[in-house]
């Protein structure tokens, strides 16, 4: 075997042995240096994975060197690759913007383990994304959830430690659900990989323990993925946790767990057991919709905006169930659009906030007045970032946005089409009173002197915004992958 | 119950019972390490938490009603999906049938280990296990970010109160060479009965827990200063992945150990050994590591 | 009926577990949250070690005077899930610790007030400086 053969098992261990390295050394800036590397590596990694899994179809790792189903398995197909591509490329561009604002929100004789807890983070959602093993998910969701409660309780206000801690017991119930819904099937089935759950759960589909075993799953995950009603740690936990990790979180906790969902449903239980002969595609459907319509309107009345996007990232979680409750291909499509869509938006609006938060140290309405000519350039990507948010043309948004309302016309869905868009309205009407303040508003008179955001995090910001409107105009890598993975997972299941 | 000390207690009860049960169905290391964790260092991690924040809970104000309704349906829900499980000790159950029988069959053949937990846990899914090293290690990173760790001292300090206590004293002596001894055993001898690198480190870090509770804060640490602890859980980590990107570049995938030696059971040996030690490494100093940072928070409080 | 018997293992730990979960949603002390939260990850063990155990097996370890053991398959799994549960303890009480140094309570209807006392307090504060703006 070469070294490519390796790139699946090679893009996870790269961040996770990065991660002791930086504690072994316990310097700020050669972690940070360790940090940057490893991600950029992973990044590689995962662009050479797509493109070997366009060409060449589904790849398998045997860990350990045993056959699955008694080794571990890493299967990388299109919808992992393509996950991971952004979980990857989400890491590498954060990590750029790190060093400053890291530097200005965390005691620097803790910021070499700092940047291990982010590491860890990331290589456990990583993880997440290439395994082929139910058990293995369970691990890494860990790994990754145990990092992320520690870096958000880092942030300045002591909320954040509250919120940390509420997030740690959601998540911990969450994750054990997942656990009990294992053991129901490994129960039934006696198998922990993936693909062979799926060839042998229609044996014993009918069996009331696998649907519990499935109820207990989808419940899990969806309070990992904050879905309506399962959603309350995410605001607090967004809101006070440091910009960095607002930033690479909202870009991919959320979007790892939409694809946990989307295997575990339509891969391993199959799209006629998960949405036909249970009734869940109605139930995402309606959460999905209450979601989008309920946090949009809490989102329109905060001040502080890191909590209005908060907010706003329960709704796009909403966009994202309900294109998988669609249950055709094109609202499928529409989902992993959007996951991968809103993963940019939300990083370049996130780390925006998080130049703001650098030079101002808050970042709320008040602060905006008269922003839009004191820091033009992180105004300016917020505007953008904000459109895509909307979903207006030529943003990346609007694709997303164009192929839910497709799905929803598909299926005759009417009322679900103007749900959507009154969605959008509200989101025009929170990024308008951003827009507001910052260019209509004079700046108070006693404001501090401010200078636009270093280089260092004005290019991160720039990257992702750039990459909105590429992905808005150029769709064919962003849609055709997409939708090739939701006909793959649409067409394994029937 | 108002009194969270008598809550910590029980729990500690509880977990011993659950270890009896474990026993009882076969399961041996895992009746170990729950006791070892769950009645052993859960509860002294607790314990030192109480101390900072309190004994006594206030009574709440909270109506009962919707946590019991949210907890009977998934009750509910539990016992609808047993319904059609196998029954306990079925062995024709589904799960005794599909993977399980090769772990049985040809662990002790392909893997070279009566233990045949040991042989699945560091071989077959040895990758499951390096993950459950870094979460122990995430842990460790995690509670020091939130809590930081004291230097250790340069030089002796003063008795504790309870270390006048002479007969404590003697005894706890006399055991802490045999603890230790026992760790190494238990390391070192997972392979044949139960035990293995977390257990063995588990009990590693009991031994300077016990040292320190009754002699003081400051002569434990003088054997192993604080500040090494979180970089002795990272060269663990290390050690396990290094194991894995050995037989990587050795042409074989990640955690293969017949890449270690030309005769791949006699690989398999090595690899579990080594990987055995990594684990135990991260597991003692982390544990330790978590244990002095809320201890050391007690002090300063 | 002969189900019962069979079945009542599961169901003493689902009781179990439903107990810890009872504690983790309804109780307001922090630390009592979590030792429920313990106590709902270990009675899920139970199942677990439940489901592994085989009719007249041993522990699974090669003797060649043992012809039948248990699965250990199970057992591997929950000694990960072990681990993982006492980080994720530790991880809470260095959070419960930490909380109590920032609010000097540990009950959570201290610390919601609180943190809403500190959120209508920044936003009066700054709906104060829009009047006088006017």
């Amino acid at each position: 075997m070469t070294l490519i053969d390796h790139l699946p098992v090679l893009a996870v261990i790269v961040p996770l042995l990065a991660a002791p390295l930086c504690v072994l050394i316990d310097r700020a800036r050669p972690a940070w240096l360790i940090a940057l590397a490893a991600s950029w590596l992973s990044f590689g990694a995962a662009i050479l994975l797509l493109l070997q899994v366009t060409q060449s179809g589904t790849i398998s790792y045997h860990l350990g060197g045993w056959p699955p189903p008694w080794g571990i398995e890493y299967r990388i197909d299109l919808l992992s690759a393509y996950v991971l591509l952004i979980v990857t490329a989400i890491a590498a561009v954060v990590m750029v913007f790190a060093w400053h604002s890291v530097e200005s929100e965390i005691p620097s004789e803790r910021i070499a383990r700092f940047y291990a807890a982010l590491l860890l983070a990331f290589a456990g959602l990583a993880g997440i994304t290439t395994t082929g093993d139910a058990f293995n998910v369970f691990v890494f969701l860990e790994i990754s959830s145990l990092a992320s409660y520690a870096i958000i309780s880092m942030g300045r206000d002591r909320r954040a430690l509250n919120a940390a801690f509420q997030y740690l017991m959601m998540g911990t119930i969450g994750a054990t659900f997942i656990l009990i819904g294992i053991g129901f099937l490994y129960m039934m089935t006696g198998t922990l990989n993936m693909q062979d759950l799926a060839a042998l759960l229609p044996e014993v589909s009918d069996t009331r323990t696998v649907r519990a075993g499935f109820a207990f799953l989808t419940v899990g995950i969806g309070l990992k993925l904050a879905l309506f009603p399962l959603h309350l740690w995410l605001p607090n936990a967004y809101a006070y946790a440091p910009s960095t990790v607002t930033a690479f979180l909202a870009a991919t906790a959320t979007k790892v767990a939409v694809y946990a969902l989307l295997r575990v449903l339509l891969d391993v239980f199959g799209v006629e057991f998960s949405l036909q002969a249970m009734p869940l595609n109605l139930i995402l459907m309606v959460l999905g919709l209450v979601g989008i319509v309920s946090a949009s309107l809490v989102a329109v009345f905060q001040d502080d905006i890191k909590r209005m996007l908060a907010y706003s990232s329960v709704a796009q979680i909403g966009y994202m169930v309900l294109g998988i409750g669609l249950a055709n291909t094109t609202g499928v499509t529409a989902a992993i659009l959007h996951v991968f869509n809103h993963a940019l938006m939300k990083g370049a609006l996130f780390l925006a906030l998080g130049a703001i938060a650098y030079r101002l140290g808050t970042a709320t309405l008040r602060d905006f007045a008269g922003l839009g000519r004191r820091m033009p350039w992180t105004m300016a990507a917020i505007v953008i970032g904000g459109l895509s948010l909307i979903g207006v043309p030529p943003t990346a948004g609007f694709i997303s946005k164009w192929y839910l309302v497709l799905g929803t016309l598909e299926q005759g869905l009417w009322p679900v089409t103007l749900l959507v868009l009154f969605g959008s309205l509200l989101a025009l009407i929170y990024v308008w009173k951003l827009v507001e303040a910052a260019y209509f508003k004079p700046a108070p008179a006693n404001a501090p002197a401010v200078a636009e955001a270093p280089l260092s995090m004005l290019i991160p910001v720039w990257l992702l915004v750039g990459a909105n409107v590429y992905f808005g105009i150029h769709t064919d890598i962003s849609v055709g992958v997409a939708s090739q993975a939701a006909t793959q997972l649409m067409g394994a299941g029937g | 119950m108002r009194d969270l000390f008598g809550v910590v207690i029980l729990f500690s009860i509880y977990s011993f019972m659950t270890a009896a049960l474990f026993m009882d169905l076969d399961a041996v290391d895992v009746a170990f390490t729950e006791a070892a964790v769950g009645a052993g260092v859960t509860t002294v991690l607790m314990l030192s938490c109480l101390r900072l924040t309190g004994r006594w809970e206030r009574r709440p104000k909270h109506s009962p009603l919707l946590p019991l309704i949210v907890v009977a349906t998934t009750g509910t829900a539990l016992v609808y999906g047993t319904l059609d499980a196998p029954l306990l000790g079925d062995p024709n159950a589904p799960a005794h049938q599909h993977v399980a029988p090769r772990y049985i069959e040809q662990g002790p053949i392909e893997v070279g280990m009566p233990n045949m937990v040991t042989a699945v846990l560091a071989s077959y899914r040895g990758y499951d296990t390096f993950g459950e090293t870094v979460v122990i290690f995430t842990a460790g990173i995690a509670v020091l970010l939130l809590l930081g760790i004291q230097e250790g001292p340069h030089t002796r300090p003063g008795r504790t109160a309870i270390g006048d206590q002479i007969v404590l004293r003697v005894v706890v002596k006399l055991l802490i060479p045999l603890i230790l001894l026992y760790g190494l055993y238990v390391q070192f001898h997972g392979d044949f009965g139960a035990g293995g690198g977390f257990q063995a480190g588990v009990i590693f870090a009991t031994g300077f827990i016990l040292y320190d509770l009754v002699f003081g804060e400051g002569d434990a640490r003088l054997v192993v200063p604080p500040d090494w602890l979180p970089r002795l859980g990272a060269l663990g980590v290390l050690i396990y992945g290094g194991v894995g990107l050995y037989s990587l570049f050795a042409g074989k995938p990640f955690l293969d150990y017949s890449a270690l030696a030309h005769d791949p059971v006699h690989g398999q040996h090595l690899g579990v050994m080594l990987v055995e030690i990594g684990v135990g490494i991260t597991v003692f100093s982390i544990i330790l590591a978590i244990f002095y940072a809320l201890a050391g928070r007690a002090r300063r409080a | 009926m002969n189900e019962l018997p069979g079945l009542y293992n599961d169901w003493v730990a689902i009781f179990l577990m439903m107990a810890g979960f009872y504690v983790v949603i309804s109780q307001g002390n922090l630390v009592k949250k979590l030792v429920g939260l313990a106590l709902f990850q270990t009675s899920v063990f139970i199942l677990y070690i439940s489901l592994g155990k085989v009719a007249g097996g041993h522990a699974p370890i090669y003797d060649p005077a043992i012809a039948i053991y248990s699965n250990p398959l199970p057992h591997v799994l929950i000694l990960t899930a072990i681990v993982v549960g006492v980080a994720t303890t530790a991880v809470g009480l260095a959070l419960v610790v930490r909380i109590h140094e920032a609010y000097g309570s540990v009950e959570e209807d201290d610390i919601q007030a609180a943190d809403e006392a500190e959120s209508t307090a920044s936003s009066s504060e700054a709906s104060a400086e829009e009047d006088a703006k006017q």
